[in-house]
């Protein structure tokens, strides 16, 4: 029994064509995620009971606007990368696995840009 | 293409569940209710972007009884994916793979994952003022 991979498949960027690119940004929005949501949950903290000005206020400081920004970036390529391979994993069929991997990456993407509007629209308010 | 016959790995209820296997499902799990709960952070910014009003909608549907158990369970989730994510990092680095090490650190992300969402929820009340 042959166990390994053809040599020819695996050279370069390998069968896929993707390379370690899928593991490597998996790993850089973990990274990038460490500090952000743990900066993100000790905000909510003293913002979640105060009333919707003092979201709004807090929401309106440029640094935050942008720390949220790249937070939202990072999770949500995280999630769907995390998805991605839960997918791989259970799916079986071929078509069934790249119809649910495509959906939910368009998903992904509505989500990340409603949230990203959300913050801006706020942010940019005068 | 012709299947390749690779040997299969048995099935996962054969095996006794461990610290570690226990652990490393976990991670998935919380890995895809995190996925379901940005949901929260959708609705909530929404909420925040569309005025004061529906803001004070969604505060009171997130400080509902159905809505803090909901984010209870959201923070546990966070901070255990957080934690075992990190441990996860380690194992990238090639460092604590030894199985003395991985069972240390699992018992060591559990405590610090309650720890933390304790914490979150003590400080997140008294911010409140105790309601």
């Amino acid at each position: 029994m042959k166990f390994r991979t053809p040599l020819a498949r695996v050279r370069g960027l390998g069968s896929a064509r993707a390379g370690t690119h899928h593991w490597w940004m998996q790993r850089l929005t973990a990274i990038a995620l460490v500090p952000l949501s743990i900066w993100f949950v000790a905000s909510l903290i003293s913002v979640v009971s105060a009333d919707h000005a003092t979201v709004i206020a807090w929401l309106h400081s440029p640094l935050v606007a942008i720390l949220c920004c790249a937070l939202i970036v990072a999770t949500f390529y995280h999630g769907q990368l995390g998805v991605q391979v839960v997918l791989e994993d259970y799916v079986h069929s071929e078509w069934l696995k790249l119809t649910s991997i495509v959906l939910m990456q368009l998903l992904s993407l509505l989500l990340a840009a409603i949230c990203l509007f959300a913050v801006l629209s706020i942010a940019f308010r005068s | 293409m012709e299947k390749t016959q690779r040997p299969l790995s048995p099935h996962l209820q054969i095996y006794r569940p461990q610290l570690t296997s226990v652990l490393s499902v976990t991670h998935r799990g919380t890995g895809i209710a995190l996925v379901v709960g940005t949901l929260v952070l959708v609705y909530w910014l929404l909420a925040a972007a569309s005025g004061a009003e529906a803001y004070g909608s969604a505060q009171q549907l997130l400080g509902s009884w159905l809505g803090r158990i909901v984010l209870l369970g959201f923070s546990f989730a966070l901070f255990y994916h957080l934690c075992n994510g990190i441990r996860h990092l380690f194992w990238d680095a090639g460092l604590g793979f030894e199985l003395k090490t991985t069972y240390a650190s699992g018992s060591a992300v559990v405590i610090v994952s309650i720890a933390m969402t304790v914490l979150a929820w003590v400080l997140a009340y008294a911010m409140r003022g105790g309601t």
